[in-house]
């Protein structure tokens, strides 16, 4: 199936809603949605796509949608998912599917333990992280997905400080190590491997998990025609190499012909222009080295 | 006395808590062990391994998640129950507002033991407390029989479509809870035709029909949504009696807002809940052979409070001692603060009593009453069994 085909299919996240002309995430939720014909619940964790997309007495929603707060969205799925099993059991309902959207924020800090719980426990979701790497919609506070050198509200570049201090976390690896059926980490540029990831986790039994960096014009700073821009820099530098580990086995989805360094990705852009100055040219360097040996470490798993 | 045929078990309160809860056979039962924590979901589990029931048990990573899946469960359109008692229902606290927020008509079991810190593990009324302006439903049951049928009226209480809120049934920890008594148990038939089933106005699997649960709602429309809720929690003050008519048919008790002992002609009056209520029924007993003129009324529904019954009932009665299992720092204790402000500022004394487990015993309460025959009525208030 071609992108032309695909995106004419029914939205069920429909136009109308309110996210920044430029953001990644409607990309995030109709890539993963339109990968399934079978009738979706949705779940989302309190963040911008929650809020966006359903100012009440108006939603965007054609799908069954529910949010229940900032850290729980793999619980609230979870417990959709068990009454459906307990229904199912009854033969009192088809075949449905079930999708948890969070963010990084939602994700990778409050809601890891309700992901790594429900994760464990094995109930058949997907759950799909949309990382914009920082609380965006409270105000662009770092989170563990930040990267080093970013910054934001709460790690301003400033006159001792340059951003955000720590590497960013490993979410994904952090669910590989859950040993679930399938984890996948994917960009929206690369949108036919955003669908193939989507449909295979959708037609996984058990649960799975894809983390999709999105790009955010109001945090990230950048004009919003080049998300998708921006979405393939991450990827042809190896700040977000695209790859998936089905039943555990590694599998490297692109490499590129001519890895970038990682400063082609930041510079155009606000969250990393401090870094530019002659004086901190160290901490680039240090981002590079942590890029690279990530990199390297990746490349090895999906040999093995 | 009920028509119907009973069986009686010895049971402790967990275990009548899920004996109700087998009766019951929600589709979706989550829970976390919490310290501290309670028996009533092991047993459960026991009915699962066993296939005595066909809920799925989903054993979660904590308090927080448990009433997350029962949200998530009970939004998808199925009965969903969970249990918990001290620091689980504090970490539950804010998704307790989703719950009641979202008009989910979840049944909860709590075990009521006091809240660090200091750490406790024993038995007083904070957590319970804490969550009481969170739209719940609060039954107080004085021993284990209260607690098996409570559980069920609270099923029928919550799903009410005058009602949709959520409930939680309380029993006292230890006292009830680790404690077995004759508990008279009523046939599933019978039980299960009075619990009905539940269906759903606005289910999340009726996926021909998608619904949006949970939205962001701004200043336009959050006030009249919330008032909305407290029209619901109003109705549950009719709904409580009309469905506890019906199970009195089943059981032969009586669902009143609280319990009248020795009310009639008193002079002076305990009003406590929970298991107190029994020791203080002994001392009302010991005084009434003496010739003294005291009662008691046992608050069971707490949630919404029958204010105009309660001073009703109590404008007769000269001086009322109103003891309350938990603190309100700073202010008159929950129980004190409800009623106090009903009642001529002259009859009434607000005792505070059994924090962290402290027993209190027939005496103490005799003594209580005492004091409140002889008048001695301060604005302060008094603690009953603690050393100063």
């Amino acid at each position: 199936m071609n992108l032309k085909e695909l995106v004419t299919k029914p939205q069920k996240l429909t136009s109308g809603h309110r996210t920044c002309q430029g953001c990644g995430l409607p990309i995030v939720a109709r890539s993963i949605l339109r990968a399934t014909d079978k009738p979706v619940v949705v779940a989302c964790a309190t963040g911008c796509m929650e809020v966006t997309t359903t100012i009440y007495p108006y939603s965007s929603w054609n799908v069954p949608w529910i949010h229940s707060a900032f850290e729980n969205a793999a619980a609230t799925i979870a417990g959709v998912e068990s009454a459906y099993q307990a229904l199912k059991k009854k033969d009192k309902v088809g075949d449905i599917k079930f999708v948890a959207f969070a963010g990084d924020g939602g994700s990778y800090d409050i809601g890891l333990q309700s992901l790594s719980g429900a994760l464990e426990r094995g109930h058949d979701c997907l759950y799909v992280c949309y990382d914009n790497q920082a609380y965006m919609n409270t105000g662009i506070q770092r989170s563990s997905a930040t990267p080093k050198g970013a910054a934001t509200t709460t790690t301003p570049a400033g006159k001792v400080r340059q951003g955000k201090e720590e590497f960013r976390k490993d979410l994904t690896k952090i669910v590989v190590s859950h040993n679930i059926p399938y984890v996948a980490q994917a960009s929206i540029y690369h949108w036919a491997d955003l669908h193939n990831k989507a449909k295979k986790a959708f037609e996984t039994k058990g649960p799975a998990f894809i983390n999709i960096l999105s790009p955010c014009i109001l945090g990230w700073r950048y004009p919003s025609h080049m998300t998708m821009e921006i979405a393939k820099l991450a990827v042809e530098t190896c700040f977000w190499p695209i790859y998936e580990v089905e039943q555990g086995k590694y599998k490297l989805n692109y490499q590129p012909s001519k890895k970038l360094p990682v400063t082609d990705f930041f510079k155009p852009q606000g969250r990393f222009k401090h870094l530019f100055k002659p004086q901190n040219r160290k901490i680039l360097e240090e981002i590079q080295q942590e890029v690279d040996r990530r990199w390297q470490e990746l490349q090895k798993l999906c040999k093995l | 006395m009920s028509k119907n045929n009973f069986t009686i078990k010895v049971f402790t309160g967990t275990k009548a808590a899920a004996e109700a809860m087998r009766q019951i056979n929600p589709e979706v039962v989550a829970a976390y062990p919490i310290t501290p924590q309670t028996a009533i979901v092991q047993k459960y589990s026991e009915f699962v391994a066993d296939g005595k029931v066909d809920s799925e048990l989903v054993p979660v990573e904590s308090e927080h998640s448990a009433m997350s899946v029962v949200v998530g469960a009970s939004a998808a359109g199925v009965r969903a129950m969970t249990a918990t008692s001290s620091a689980g229902l504090a970490l539950m606290f804010e998704i307790l507002g989703v719950a009641s927020g979202l008009r989910l008509p979840i049944v909860m079991n709590v075990v009521n033991r006091a809240l660090s810190s200091p750490i406790n593990i024993h038995c007083d009324h904070s957590d319970s407390m804490g969550t009481r302006d969170h739209s719940w439903i609060q039954i107080y049951s004085e021993n284990n029989q209260e607690v098996y049928e409570n559980t069920l009226l609270a099923v029928r209480l919550a799903e009410h479509p005058d009602v949709l809120l959520p409930a939680m049934v309380m029993q006292d920890g230890f006292i009830s809870s680790h404690c077995a008594e004759n508990t008279k148990i009523f046939p599933d038939e019978v039980i299960r035709k009075y619990l009905g089933k539940y269906q759903a106005k606005y289910p999340l699997l009726d996926v021909k029909k998608p619904v949006t649960i949970g939205p962001l709602v701004l200043p336009d429309y959050q006030f009249e949504i919330k008032r909305q809720q407290a029209e619901a929690m109003k109705n549950a003050l009719k709904v409580y009696l009309d469905v506890g008519k019906e199970l009195s048919k089943i059981t032969g008790s009586s669902y009143l807002y609280f319990e009248e002992y020795m009310l009639d002609d008193a002079q002076a009056a305990i009003v406590t809940m929970s298991s107190t209520a029994g020791t203080t029924k002994v001392a009302v007993d010991e005084m009434r052979k003496q010739g003294k003129r005291v009662g008691l009324l046992k608050i069971k529904l707490f949630r919404p409070f029958p204010y105009q019954e309660v001073a009703k009932t109590l404008s007769k009665i000269k001086t009322v001692g109103i003891l309350d299992r938990s603190e309100s720092f700073g202010a008159y204790p929950p129980l004190a603060g409800e009623i106090g402000n009903t009642l001529p500022s002259s009859g009434w004394q607000s005792y505070v009593f059994g924090i962290g487990g402290r027993d209190i015993d027939v005496e103490q309460i005799r003594n209580v009453f005492e004091e409140l025959l002889a008048g001695k009525i301060a604005r302060e208030v008094k603690y009953v069994g603690l050393r100063e």
